[in-house]
């Protein structure tokens, strides 16, 4: 009965219901091939950002500046390229300037004390002040075909677009970090109980800084495959894509307050609303209609998984 | 956990790469071919009835696209063809990539897009076309070598030729004028100002002088000062050309609350709804801009014309859209809507957008 009543178990016959409406409701449209590959393309960047967020939320803090770093990083390529730098430098050049981002963040929270919300409602706009400053208005968009096709084709023999490819290998290592290392004990126990964790010789600070720093790259490795995906350098790119983030780790059963949640949550979480935007497009529902229905579920994320918290404890 | 150690690997890996070369801007060789077309155009085709066409806007509940949908969707019937009008609620570069791979996995006929950026859509595009969807851009182009015709709503020349014209009959024939353009740099701002040049060097125009080029930077509140600059710096000033929506709008604001009202004539790219007022109060006798409704009827037969096999999108090439008439294919697959329409007190009421 325990089982039965976790948001996870929840999540997943929700994917079901939506997996079987959808192909009955499109006569197989749906799980066709074709469109899970774009399926898969839509949620890539999504997926990326939401792995290391979910440890950042976890431990009982946000990032709201993960679309920002993607776009100022998506800016830096394109400035870069423009420069004449070759892109095997632009590439690792660029995570570690997203890196760098997360550490400002990590810093702030750490060393000064600062609130997380504020700081990265903060660095929200000053990354993407400077990404404007880096490439203006403008756009850049001849990277060369070898490079682009990583967002237009399926690994070969497969419908799996590399950006999922390469979620899913960053999956297992954040999945592994979070719930099968002292790494992830440490915090799951900085979310539930900062005091207590510091008190028990975790340290704290250190911790959050290495998951500020994990967002900023990863983000960054997010705005190198937005870029790619869309062969366009633009200041713009992702903006807003921080509340989709933060809407599928939500969603996923993770708990804002912190201490609550895992990954296998949140990838769900990432394909439900992913699939259930596909499956209303491909049924040309109205865009009113998409932007209710994502507004409904990010309430019943919200919601939900206190509520079957609450029946859970009441039938133990 | 050593990040010092991480940190300097990166970075000497990085170096070493740089030393090697590798992808850069100078070396990546860059395919701009345009498309292929391997089918033979079979101009005497008959149009297919029940043709499956998505119009794409770039951003839904945007009044201008608005128009130009009933347009379309007064060709969709005229055709007997399914339009659908679908997109993103908001006009950033890549929100549209989502309903094309939509539109391709629906197995639709045609797609007719006024892209939000030339070259977010373009990876998009090339691959719904390898799906057998024609594309058809209007408004804004994507990148040629991602569809088969560009709808062009009107020739730079037209624009700027039809603003001289407007400007002088507005004058009487003589007198200072002055243009309030947009930002320095803007290249077709640029291109309509040379173009008015040569056409104010015309015998015709002998009497029009222009006096200073001023530039509101698209900003409404700067396009008023510098409206309200142009009077003060210029006494004898009798017209101004302002080619830009938001400087046309700022500078009938400035004049029909000044005493300069109905003495100095104003004219520019406007759409009615926000020249409206300014056009009933005699701030402005007359404007142009295109017609949206025609610019998406126009998109919607080019459509259907490239579905049925009619035209290809090559140079040369011709085909009818219904009420407006024949239109041939120009260079780069580009179609011109034709010269930009004139708005005055008689017909603005007309129009809605």
């Amino acid at each position: 009965m325990r089982s039965l009543l976790r948001w996870e178990t929840a999540l997943v016959l929700l994917l079901v219901v939506v997996a079987l409406t959808g192909q009955i409701s499109t006569n197989g449209a749906f799980l066709d091939g074709g469109n899970l590959f774009y399926l898969g393309l839509d949620i890539g960047e999504i997926a990326l950002i939401a792995l290391p967020l979910t440890l950042v939320i976890v431990a009982g803090e946000i990032d709201l500046s993960v679309a920002s770093v993607l776009g100022l990083s998506s800016a830096l390529v394109g400035w870069l390229w423009n420069a004449g730098w070759p892109l095997e430098t632009i590439l690792p050049v660029v995570v570690v300037g997203g890196a760098v981002c997360g550490a400002v963040n990590g810093l702030l929270v750490t060393r000064l004390g600062l609130p997380s919300l504020a700081v990265t409602i903060g660095t929200l706009a000053l990354y993407r002040g400077l990404a404007l400053v880096v490439l203006g208005d403008t756009a850049v968009a001849d990277f060369p075909a070898s490079y682009t096709s990583f967002g237009t084709t399926p690994v070969p023999g497969t419908n799996l677009p590399y950006p999922i490819a390469l979620a899913a290998v960053l999956a297992v290592l954040f999945g592994i970090a979070l719930h099968a290392s002292s790494f992830g004990r440490s915090v799951y126990a900085i979310g539930a109980n900062e005091e207590g964790a510091r008190f028990s010789g975790i340290r704290v600070k250190r911790i959050k800084l290495i998951l500020f720093v994990l967002a900023g790259a990863v983000a960054a490795v997010a705005g190198i495959v937005y870029t790619f995906r869309f062969s366009s350098a633009r200041a713009d790119n992702g903006v807003g894509l921080e509340l989709a983030v933060v809407a599928a780790v939500l969603l996923g059963g993770v708990s804002i307050f912190g201490g609550r949640g895992s990954l296998f949550g949140v990838l769900a979480g990432v394909l439900l609303l992913g699939g259930l935007r596909n499956l209303l497009i491909l049924r040309d529902t109205s865009t009113e209609v998409l932007t209710i229905v994502t507004g409904l579920l990010l309430l019943v994320s919200v919601l939900a998984p206190s509520i079957t918290r609450s029946l859970r404890k009441a039938t133990t | 956990m050593n990040t010092r150690l991480v940190l300097a690997l990166v970075v000497s890996g990085a170096v070493a790469l740089t030393a090697c070369g590798g992808t850069t801007k100078d070396s990546s060789s860059r395919q701009t071919g345009g498309a292929t077309n391997a089918a033979k155009a079979d101009p005497n085709a008959p149009l297919k009835e029940g043709l499956k066409i998505t119009f794409l806007p770039k951003q839904v509940n945007n009044p201008y696209f608005t128009v130009a949908q009933k347009g379309a969707e007064q060709a969709g019937t005229a055709l007997k063809a399914e339009v659908k009008a679908t997109g993103p609620s908001d006009a950033a570069a890549s929100s549209q990539v989502t309903y094309i791979n939509t539109a391709a996995q629906q197995k639709q006929n045609a797609l007719v897009i006024s892209a939000n950026d030339a070259n977010a859509v373009a990876p998009a595009l090339k691959s719904a076309r390898s799906q057998g969807v024609k594309v058809v851009t209007f408004d804004s182009d994507a990148a040629p070598d991602a569809r088969d015709v560009f709808i062009n709503q009107a020739r730079s020349n037209d624009i700027a030729a039809g603003q001289v014209k407007l400007i002088s009959d507005a004058v009487g024939g003589s007198g200072e004028i002055a243009i309030l353009s947009a930002t320095p740099n803007a290249t077709n701002q640029n291109a309509w100002i040379e173009v008015m040049k040569t056409e104010l060097a015309k015998p015709e125009y002998a009497g029009l002088k222009l006096v200073e080029t001023a530039y509101g930077n698209d900003d409404d509140q700067t396009s008023f000062q510098k409206t309200q600059g142009l009077l003060q710096a210029h006494p004898n000033l009798k017209g101004i050309i302002s080619p830009t929506t938001v400087g046309v709008a700022a500078a009938a604001r400035y004049l029909s609350s000044s005493e300069y009202k109905g003495k100095v004539q104003l004219t520019g790219l406007g759409t009615p709804n926000q020249m409206r007022k300014f056009v009933q109060d005699g701030t402005v006798k007359s404007f142009a801009l295109w017609d949206p409704s025609k610019l998406g009827y126009l998109a919607t037969y080019a459509a259907a014309a490239l579905a049925s096999g009619q035209i290809t999108g090559a140079e040369g090439e011709k085909f009818k859209a219904g009420d407006l008439g024949d239109y041939p294919i120009g260079a780069k697959g580009e179609v011109v809507l034709g010269p930009p329409q004139v708005f005055d007190a008689g017909n603005i009421d007309k129009f809605d957008f």
